[in-house]
């Protein structure tokens, strides 16, 4: 199972949730697949979709969810620690870890070889943990939101990519559409 | 009160409740001012543009964030103020100990400090210098700008701000 398949079989689950998409494919597949204004793309900045998932999170009470890759984490690595010690109940992040840099050609990642994110995650005091197959993503992300518990998903799948569009909307029209979105979650 | 309580004060009457901050010696009381305070939210950021991206969520969260570090992570955080800050027009105070400036102790943050300027004059960053103590009294009205143009505003505080504060 690829990202996109991953992808596939989480959005009936997440579809109706705020999620933060990691830049390049993912966001482009998430788009494509599934485009709804409680969708944040993230069209630059490689690594941040869990730091701006974590500061949404602690922002206001409505439950996040940042889709990442496991090349992002590697590129944005103190975010664990800050994620570790800024506990959000209402906050999963999602690492997709194909063990490669998917958007640029699927070169390997380190998290492909010796490096185990699920290690790193529990190392930095990650407290919910949970590494899973592919297949499995579904369940166990039903599973995280009826915690409320801040929780880490690392889902190992296969390297590859589908062909996809880019997104041509503007980025200020994705983060006005974003906003109201939350905004409507968060009566005073 | 004190020009931390004076910064922080000013952070509060704009609307701040979301600070992170990545430590200088010269920031070291403002960052202990915003850690005491009850109406902030103080999160440590270990990298500028983890910070940047912190702030950016917050602000889409319903926060008004800022960000507190010093003028060398204009060179980690470029790509981040264009990409993300700038592309999506989020407002972002940056509070910067402008180092390298007259009186540094330290050489290498000479070499930074020339490039600070230039760097934010080239992104098209508003950038204000604070450099004699009065010079704080404008730190109100530049919040506001930053929120009303919703763009990244730099606040550059150099040693001879902070000794004379």
């Amino acid at each position: 199972m690829i990202r996109s398949e991953v992808l596939k079989t989480i959005i009936p689950i997440i579809s109706d949730r705020l999620v933060v998409c990691n830049i390049g494919l993912p966001s482009q597949e998430l788009h494509m697949l599934d485009d709804q204004p409680s969708n944040f793309y993230m069209l630059g900045t490689m690594g941040l979709a869990s730091s701006i998932g974590l500061g949404l999170a602690l922002a206001q009470r409505d439950k996040v969810i940042a889709i990442d890759g496991d090349g992002s984490v590697l590129t944005n690595f103190g975010t664990l620690p800050t994620i570790a010690n800024n506990v959000a109940d209402n906050f999963i992040l999602l690492i997709i870890d194909n063990g490669s840099y998917g958007s640029t050609g699927d070169q390997p990642t380190y998290a492909g070889g010796k490096t185990s994110l699920t290690a790193v995650a529990r190392a930095c005091g990650c407290e919910n943990v949970v590494e899973c197959q592919a297949e499995d993503t579904a369940e166990v992300m039903k599973q995280a939101l009826d915690s409320n518990k801040m929780t880490i998903i690392v889902s190992k799948c296969e390297s590859g990519n589908v062909k996809v569009p880019v997104i041509d909307m503007d980025p200020v029209v994705i983060k006005y559409r974003f906003m109201q979105e939350v905004q409507s979650r968060n009566p005073d | 009160m004190s020009v931390n309580q004076k910064i922080v004060s000013d952070l509060i009457n704009n609307g701040i409740e979301f600070v992170t901050t990545v430590p200088c010696k010269q920031l070291a009381g403002v960052i202990d001012e915003i850690e005491r305070s009850e109406e902030i939210y103080h999160i440590p950021s270990n990298k500028e543009d983890e910070g940047m991206g912190l702030c950016a969520g917050a602000f889409m969260g319903g926060k008004r964030s800022a960000i507190i570090m010093q003028n060398t992570a204009i060179g980690v955080t470029i790509n981040t103020l264009v990409t993300l800050i700038q592309y999506y027009h989020i407002p972002l105070p940056m509070l910067i100990s402008y180092r390298g400036e007259l009186g540094e102790p330290v050489a290498c943050q000479v070499e930074m400090a020339v490039h600070t300027k230039a760097l934010l004059a080239q992104l098209n960053i508003p950038t204000y210098h604070f450099h004699a103590a009065g010079d704080v009294e404008e730190l109100d009205a530049i919040l506001k700008h930053c929120f009303i143009s919703k763009k990244p505003v730099a606040i550059l505080t150099d040693a001879s701000f902070w000794k004379g504060a």
